[in-house]
């Protein structure tokens, strides 16, 4: 069509970029009360699509105010399992939220449990500005007759969210132009609009620069203190900056939990991880000290 | 226009007062009720005149399937059964006053038992007809789509069992003579509401009154387009599954717009049925519907005007070179719907958005793509909300960088 790639950067103003932590504090002003009983539980969890079991008999519990990574190699199910948490993926077992059963809901009635994710390709309304991308996400609980209105303004939370994410400036542009690590920036702030206290976020952090992936991390940290984040990674650099807790996943089952030193220690993540992960690297790697570096995740 | 325009609010500097949305659908209205209620009966003999009404008719199921189709993503191609709800149980109300109070129409003396069914009973009472114009083609598309859209059914299923339902609508009209009339449907129709049909000034307020409901629902749809609905409804097309993890149910978003549609063909089919004359099974099955939506997508299916536009333009041409070449349209049609399909896949709406592009893009480099030209191109081609055709572009091309990057 055009075959400009270049070109779009300029549509993005270069001041754009940044995240507002100071912002995220109005967000997060919520009294922190409401999340008390806030905790994810999944019981003996098993997805199994056609024959192939995906899942088998997961157990996890994450606290609030921690921040857990899923980690693993391909096909280990960690995206699998966050797909059965949101009703995607058919499942049994147990998964409970802040004591209520969401196995067995429709996906829409999760999210209203206070569940929100993203999902591994950044997947906004391209054809919508920020702006309504963040208002629709807002607007879950809307009644018929505001849905029928035409939107005056800003909401606050969507103005609070919009400086979160640093999207301010391009709030007026189709979500579509946007570069793909503000793509992901406008993921989280539609989840911190639609006030989700389960976040869910898988690969949030891919395609980001360094310094991008700092800022998120430091805002994922933020928003663990006060709710439950689980995060689904790859990336180990941005795991083991930021990660207050991790659990490996492998062939469906849970692997290794713990913190970051504790599972790095587990002979049997070395094992899983250049098993699996780094064929030809193999003895050279194996010698390092470091067993889950990011070459045995690629 | 479309959902990447909005009125941006909150801007630092407001629009120009005829930038201003309700500026601009109101001078829309004005424009639109000069042409159709002055320029239109002043130029255009009786005949014509009766013509235009009939593809207001038919212009109004285009206004639904913009909505539908356009805005929606749902490619309804049975919006005859609809058309044929409304327009058959007005014919009815009109047989069943033609015949007076307690008599029985013709068609059932001739084909059927001589007695009316009980069920057509109602429709003697015109505030009843009225009222089920109005809720029973949008009741049963409510129905009909929750269950088909809480199934997750959508893109071309959904297309064929809209037209398969098509198809069945028509075949039980045709199976059902003694009620129906059958093939030939109902006509001769005397009176409308108590109006003598055969007196041209009635034919003439038959006009005005179409032309005042389109225009009425042109207003309807702009209106939700610009609505927080309309937006949720554009993100349900782009985007199902996506709204799903908001917390919305796509299917209930679905629902309204199809209801609406459905509402609109109904009515329609109402003012079809005294306007031409006669409704019958050949205008509500498989054919009828796509011809329907042939004039909205040559229009431009996701814009205000094009629809509406379209539909009529299609008409008109319809009939003018069906008077010349007879048995000639059909291929004219096709050959037109294939060329918008492959080359203006938005319709003759978006050649307003290419023209504004090229100006924005500026003299020096006309070929330029709007992203190419920097951040105020695309601001403005996103925001100046004017041609919906422009905006359908822009987020094209925006689409396109967007994958790019």
């Amino acid at each position: 069509m055009n075959p400009q790639p270049e070109s779009v950067e300029p549509v993005v103003p270069d001041d754009a970029g940044g995240l507002d932590p100071e912002a995220l504090e109005q967000v997060i002003a919520a009294p922190g009360e409401r999340f008390r009983h806030d905790y994810l539980e999944i019981r003996d969890l098993r997805v199994v699509f056609d024959g192939f079991v995906a899942v088998d008999g997961v157990d996890l519990t994450v606290t609030r105010g921690d921040l857990r990574f899923l980690i693993g190699p391909n096909g280990a199910g960690k995206t699998t399992i966050v797909d059965a948490i949101t009703g995607l993926a058919p499942a049994t077992g147990s998964v409970q939220f802040g004591r209520v059963e969401l196995l067995g809901k429709p996906s829409h009635r999760i999210v209203r449990a206070g569940v929100g994710r993203t999902f591994q390709t950044a997947s906004v309304f391209d054809e919508l500005t920020v702006l309504q991308n963040l208002d629709i996400a807002a607007g879950a609980g809307r009644g018929p007759l505001t849905m029928l209105r035409r939107r005056r303004g800003i909401p606050p939370e969507v103005e609070a969210a919009l400086e979160t994410v640093g999207l301010t400036k391009v709030r007026d542009l189709p979500a579509g132009i946007l570069a793909h690590g503000q793509k992901q920036w406008l993921e989280i702030g539609m989840l911190l609009v639609q006030d989700a206290r389960l976040l869910l976020l898988d690969e949030p952090v891919a395609g980001m620069s360094q310094a991008e992936r700092e800022e998120t991390g430091l805002l994922l940290q933020r928003i663990g203190e006060q709710r439950t984040v689980v995060v689904v990674e790859h990336d180990m650099e941005f795991l083991r900056s930021f990660a207050s807790s991790v659990t490996v996943l492998h062939q469906g089952k849970v692997l290794s939990e713990g913190t970051v030193a504790q599972v790095q220690a587990d002979p049997r993540v070395v094992e899983v991880y250049l098993g699996s992960g780094a064929h030809g690297r193999g003895r050279g790697a194996a010698a390092g000290d470091a067993p889950a570096t990011s070459t045995g995740v690629e | 226009m479309s959902a990447a325009t909005g009125p941006v609010p909150g801007t630092a500097t407001p629009a120009p007062w005829w930038r201003r949305p309700a500026t601009r659908v109101w001078a829309g209205v004005a424009i639109a009720a000069v042409v159709l209620f002055g320029l239109a009966p002043a130029l255009l003999s009786d005949f014509r005149l009766n013509l235009l009404a009939k593809f207001l008719c038919l212009a109004m199921v285009a206004v639904g399937i913009g909505l539908a189709w356009g805005r929606g993503g749902m490619l309804v191609l049975g919006q005859g059964v609809f058309f044929g709800i409304g327009g058959y149980l007005m014919a009815m109300h009109m047989k069943l006053s033609d015949a007076g109070p307690g008599a029985v129409p013709d068609f059932l003396l001739l084909y059927g038992d001589g007695v009316v069914p009980g069920w057509w009973e109602p429709l003697r009472s015109p505030v009843v007809t009225i009222l089920a114009i109005l809720v029973l083609p949008a009741g049963i598309a409510a129905l009909l789509g929750l269950a088909v859209f809480r199934r997750r059914v959508r893109g071309a299923y959904f297309a064929i069992l809209s037209q398969a339902l098509a198809a069945a609508f028509a075949i039980l009209l045709v199976g059902q003579q003694k009620v129906t009339g059958g093939t030939n449907g109902l006509n001769g129709f005397r009176s409308f509401f108590g109006y003598d049909l055969a007196d041209p000034v009635n034919k003439r307020m038959l006009y005005f009154i179409a032309a005042g409901v389109l225009i009425a629902m042109v207003v309807i749809v702009r209106l939700l387009m610009s609505s927080r609905y309309g937006e949720l409804l554009v993100a349900v097309r782009d985007q199902e599954n996506r709204v799903r993890f908001l917390g919305y149910d796509p299917a209930n978003v679905k629902v309204v717009a199809y209801a609406i549609a459905a509402c609109f063909a109904g009515i329609g089919g109402a003012l079809f049925a005294p306007v031409v004359g006669i409704i019958s099974p050949a205008d509500v099955g498989v054919i009828p519907s796509i011809g329907f939506l042939v004039g909205v997508a040559i229009g431009g299916r996701a814009t205000l005007l094009g629809p509406v536009l379209g539909a009529v333009a299609v008409s008109w041409a319809e009939t003018g070179l069906s008077e010349q070449f007879p048995s000639f349209w059909t291929y004219f049609q096709g050959a037109l719907f294939i060329l918008v399909v492959a080359f203006l896949p938005q319709g003759f709406a978006s050649l307003g958005g290419l023209w504004r592009r090229r100006r924005a893009a500026g003299a020096p480099a006309p070929d330029d793509p709007p992203v190419g030209s920097g951040p105020d191109a695309a601001r403005e081609l996103a925001s100046t909300d004017a041609a919906d055709g422009a905006a359908q572009e822009a987020a094209d091309a925006a689409r396109t960088a967007g994958r790019n990057a």
